[in-house]
């Protein structure tokens, strides 16, 4: 049996408005529950929903961003369904003539790159939230729940792909693509622990060429539980496939903390949400000016920027990832880089120390206290031989706490490395006479001899001594 | 004085010369409810108190040489669809008894800056499903024609108030002719303006894309003032038309001279009682003697007006109704042990009347699976056949007419098992909700000593000269529109 | 045009009602009655013509991204029959 596994995403994305989608409460996170609230989206008898302009504007421009065509004359749906977190019962969004469709999103995987068809991006409002109350504090099991609209009417927009996923690792970088992608347009925070970033997966194992079935999985809370409920629900359904069995059609809840899917039964009747036109609300009109002024607005996106970064920076893929993944980093790299320094050298410490510098210190990149200057400054202090690989990171580290500029601290701190041919000719002298076996053994070709003599070296200088010189020192006398 | 056989406009100038006060205004129609409603039920709750307050304030404000509107201490009632801050709002339902808005619909805040006093709020068919007030949780109105009949719905308290001198007018609202019919039935003028020139904020849906809030007044001059107060542009409502804001009262001149009428033949003729077809005609003729061309037009997708009515009204209704589940406000049943969808079936089974539910599991079929095209689909195409149709018709004619009701108010209980020939009341109103344009109702004459009605329909926006129109043939009919209940 | 008990039960639950074997079978006659009557549309040739949604010529009504007070937590949950710490409390779910 050939198994190929096939994957196709929704995702919800809460857009950052001040205001909700139809009205005017705050789209703020959190609060007191229901203190975000109002007769719209409380949906109290005879209110009327009133679109957020920003809003709209931000979802074709996540459309814009991902390739997608703007639909000339579109219009809202009612979907209806009874649910305590819905304040009408049925939820404002798109459906046959949605704001956007037909678009791509294409993801490197290093041997090769995949194009994601994106077959829709449209609009719609949030739910509220429930707490369910009991032991086991989730809604199995729970005594009741309690229902808080503070986030009921919030802008989502719905991203939906296409089935052209084929491994839990695809997924996980389209996300994380996708993650950077709306971060670039700053048109959401994209948290998936507040959940302002979320994401369903169709799931189904194809065996020998023909489709298989379906399976919905919900409750991925991170990239890492998406990947790992996948890789668990690609597994289970071969599993059953070749156990003779068959895979159900029907939606799995991943626990996170179990390691595994379950199926997310419910009293509600079998789906039929009856679509119709929402009739309070008049078709959405993009005009051309509008979308060609937010086509021609659109910024570098990551995906673009990777390829720039490992063609015009002679970056690897990996690091050119790494860097591009905010576009403030992104940013910061190529001020720095345009400093003068060897950019690979330059993005090397900008992805490694810097990068465990902020995270370990919670700070972001805009409000770093090592400045682009500064960073090139330490480049270019290695460079130039003043100081080794070593020492720059704990010049790295001092900067960063004290926001002093690396050469000052070099000075300050007498760290200049011991270069000098004559005082390292005496070092090495002393060294080779205090450990003469070491010494026969270098005399002998043992390599790791030297390795042993270098730290002698690096300990007498407190390892100031430029190593690239002292290693040369030994070599010559020993060899 | 009078006051309660006084029109809206002259009370309102009756105030402003300093004649009578706002609150011996609104203590003449607090008395006269007394009086009546045992009999008629026009108002599911009367404000009392709020009224006394309320005009007592407005005299307070005049005596201190302040503005307090330009209809300063009329009363007015208003139809419990619409929503009342602080006031209870039932829209006749079990569902919403004791339930309290926190806003103002965009209307009722309209008539309380021209300083009108709201008198309490109207009985109406339960979420306006109805063309009799009989599906009222807070049981029916009856007809000040007649007791034993009904005063046509859904709007029939507003209609009733109005004719049994309850309140000078009232504002209704009109999804597919329930301000025109009960108009018509209880002798009073009616119109449903344009969809979009008065704002839905605040009134309850029932159907989102044929509602429509609309004045109902003694007279055609009244009827103009009040639609004047209530239309206009609202950022509140989506489908609200940002159009200027018309002197309909200012432009009433009687002048129609040469203006063409169309009489619509398939709802006016077959399907329509001789009695009501004897008035209609005579009133068509004084058209006639005011110099306008009357000529005959045929409109043939209003056979199927009706039947595509009965698909979209429920379907969207289906939708709007919903939201009353227990959870956030209104009746909610609730026992010992059971999940919330149980919660949700009884809640709805018994807060709802079978009217109500009738129309929900009608609205829900035809969006359902598999039904949707034959029904849902096809009957939005024949709403779109019979706006061109109509549009066609405008070419040619100014206004078009017809009776209102194929027939006088009928007796209470006749129909109400048999909701079809319930809906077949509404066969010459519905034509113009799927249209979205403008129509009026004015008395015309009695039939068995009951109302009936004369509807003049419209293009769009054209509410200046229906009401022109219905204002001339007002004065040429001469109607008395008092009803025997105890009006002198 | 007759409608079945069985779907009259389907669309029932779709839209919570809990009727009575009673109210079902009243329900289930008059609804043939008037879908007999709406399924006439389906007489009408419709060939070509468009659906009618809204009968306004409207598009683009937006409001700007301005946020206004919200109501009170006392008015968001006063007409709740049962409310706890501001939030609306429910029968369990599952
Ligand atoms: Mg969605
Ligand atoms: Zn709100």
């Amino acid at each position: 049996m050939e198994f190929e596994t096939v994957i196709g995403l929704e995702i919800h994305v809460e857009l950052s408005t001040d205001s909700k989608m139809f009205c005017s409460c705050s789209a703020g996170f959190g609060g007191e529950p229901n203190t975000k609230t109002c007769p719209v989206c409380l949906g109290h008898p005879g209110s009327l929903p009133v679109p957020n302009r920003r809003a709209v504007n931000d979802t074709i421009l996540l459309a814009l961003a991902l390739n997608c065509d703007i639909t000339g004359c579109s219009i809202f749906h009612r979907k209806n369904y009874f649910y305590p977190d819905m304040p009408k019962n049925f939820q404002i969004s798109q459906y046959d003539i949605p704001i956007s469709s037909g678009g791509t999103l294409e993801i490197d995987m290093g041997e090769y790159t995949r194009t994601v068809g994106i077959t829709r991006v449209h609009l719609e409002e949030d739910t509220g939230k429930s707490v369910h109350v009991g032991e086991s504090g989730r809604i199995h099991g729970a005594e009741y729940s309690l229902e808080d609209f503070n986030r009921a009417g919030i802008p989502l927009a719905e991203i939906v792909s296409e089935p052209d996923l084929r491994t839990p690792d695809e997924a996980r970088k389209f996300m994380q693509l996708l993650h950077s992608t709306i971060r670039y347009l700053e048109i959401s925070d994209c948290k998936m622990e507040e959940g302002s970033l979320r994401c369903d997966a169709n799931i189904s194992v194809a065996v020998d060429g023909s489709m298989g079935t379906k399976v919905e999985i919900k409750n991925m809370n991170s990239f890492r539980a998406m990947h790992r409920a996948l890789t668990y629900e690609e597994q289970r359904q071969r599993r059953t496939i070749r156990d003779g069995g068959e895979v159900v059609q029907e939606t799995r809840h991943w626990d996170d903390a179990r390691g595994t899917t379950s199926p997310l039964r419910s009293k509600e009747e079998a789906f039929d949400y009856r679509y119709f036109p929402e009739p309070d609300l008049v078709p959405l009109e993009p005009d051309e000016a509008w979308v060609r002024e937010l086509r021609e607005g659109l910024p570098e996106l990551p995906g673009d920027r990777v390829r720039r970064f490992v063609s015009e920076y002679g970056l690897s893929r990996e690091i050119a990832e790494t860097l591009t993944g905010e576009r403030a980093l992104a940013d910061y790299f190529e001020d720095a880089a345009g400093k003068g320094q060897d950019p690979v050298a330059v993005a090397k410490w900008i992805a490694g120390d810097l990068g465990a510098l902020l995270n370990d210190a919670a700070v972001t990149i805009q409000s770093c206290p090592v400045g682009t200057g500064g960073l090139s400054e330490l480049v270019e202090l290695i460079d130039g031989g003043v100081i080794s690989g070593k020492m720059a990171k704990d010049v790295l580290k001092e900067a960063f706490e004290t926001g002093n500029s690396p050469r000052l601290i070099v000075e300050e701190k007498g760290l200049t490395q011991i270069a000098d041919e004559s005082e390292l000719d005496t070092l090495v002298d002393e060294v080779i006479e205090e450990n003469p076996g070491a010494a026969d053994d270098m005399r002998d070709g043992k390599e790791q001899a030297l390795k042993f003599l270098m730290g002698q070296v690096m300990k007498k200088t407190r390892g100031k001594a430029n190593p690239k010189a002292a290693s040369d020192i030994i070599r010559k006398r020993l060899t | 004085m009078d006051i309660i056989n006084l029109d809206a406009l002259a009370i309102a100038e009756s105030i402003r010369e300093g004649e009578i006060s706002a609150v011996d205004a609104t203590t003449a129609f607090l008395e006269r409810i007394r009086e009546v409603e045992a009999i008629v039920n026009a108002y599911i709750n009367v404000s009392y108190e709020e009224a006394a307050r309320r005009a007592e304030m407005i005299d307070a404000m005049l005596a201190e040489g302040r503005d307090p509107g330009p209809l300063a201490g009329v009363p007015i009632a208003v139809k419990d669809l619409l929503s009342t801050r602080g006031f209870t709002t039932t829209c006749g339902s079990r569902m919403l008894e004791n339930f309290v808005p926190v806003y103002d619909a965009t209307v009722v805040g309209r008539v309380g800056e021209a300083g009108m006093v709201m008198l309490g709020k109207a009985n109406m068919d339960e979420f306006a499903m109805g063309s009799s007030t009989e599906t009222s949780y807070f049981g029916p109105t009856r007809n000040p024609w007649n007791p034993d009949t009904v005063p046509g719905g859904s709007s029939g308290g507003s209609a009733a108030a109005v004719s049994a001198g309850e309140a000078p007018w009232a504002l209704g609202s009109d999804t597919g002719g329930s301000i025109r019919q009960p108009a018509a039935m209880c002798g009073i003028v009616g119109m449903k303006p344009t969809y979009g020139l008065v704002s839905r904020y605040g009134l309850v849906a029932f159907a989102s894309s044929l509602d429509q809030v609309g004045p109902m007044a003694r007279n055609v001059g009244d009827c103009a003032a009040l639609l004047g107060v209530i239309a206009g542009h609202d950022p509140m409502d989506s489908t609200s038309i940002p159009a200027e804001k018309v002197d309909y009262q200012g432009r009433l001149d009687g002048e129609v001279r040469g203006l063409k009428v169309g009489v619509v033949k398939e709802i006016s003729s077959r399907g329509i009682d001789e009695g009501v077809l004897e008035r209609f005609r005579a009133a068509v003729s004084k058209l006639e003697g005011l110099g306008m061309e009357v000529g005959e037009i045929s409109l043939p997708s209003f056979e199927y007006a009706l039947s595509a009515y009965y698909v979209i009204a429920p379907a969207e209704a289906s939708s709007n109704l919903a939201r009353f589940d227990g959870v956030r406000y209104g009746f909610r049943a609730s026992a010992e042990g059971e999940d919330i969808w149980e919660m949700y079936d009884r809640t709805r089974s018994i807060g709802f009347g079978s009217e109500v539910k009738r129309r929900i599991i009608l609205g829900t079929y035809v969006l359902s699976a598999g039904y949707y095209d034959a029904y849902y689909g096809q009957a939005r195409k024949v709403r779109t056949l019979i706006v061109k149709e109509f549009e066609r018709a405008f070419r040619t004619y100014d206004v078009l007419v017809s009776p209102t009701t194929p027939s006088v108010a009928f007796r209470l209980g006749e129909k109400v098992d048999d909701p079809l020939t319930m809906y077949l009341s509404d066969m010459c109103t519905i034509p113009v909700n799927l249209a979205g344009i403008p129509a009026i109702s004015l008395p015309c004459g009695l039939s068995e000593g009951m109302p009936v009605g004369f509807q003049l329909m419209g293009p769009a926006l054209g509410e200046a000269t229906v009401l022109n129109v219905a204002y001339a043939l007002e004065s040429e009919l001469g109607f008395d529109q008092r009803p025997p209940i105890g009006r002198s | 045009m007759a409608i079945s008990m069985e779907e009259v039960e389907h669309v029932a639950k779709l839209a919570r009602l809990a009727l009575s074997g009673e109210e079902k079978e009243a329900m289930r006659c008059q609804l043939s009655d008037v879908l007999e009557h709406a399924h006439r549309v389906s007489e009408v040739d419709t060939e070509g013509v468009l659906p009618t949604s809204h009968v306004v010529p409207l598009v683009n009504v937006f409001r700007e991204d301005v946020v206004r007070p919200s109501i009170t937590p006392f008015e968001a949950t006063g007409n709740a029959s049962w409310a706890e710490e501001g939030a609306f409390r429910v029968p369990r779910i599952l």
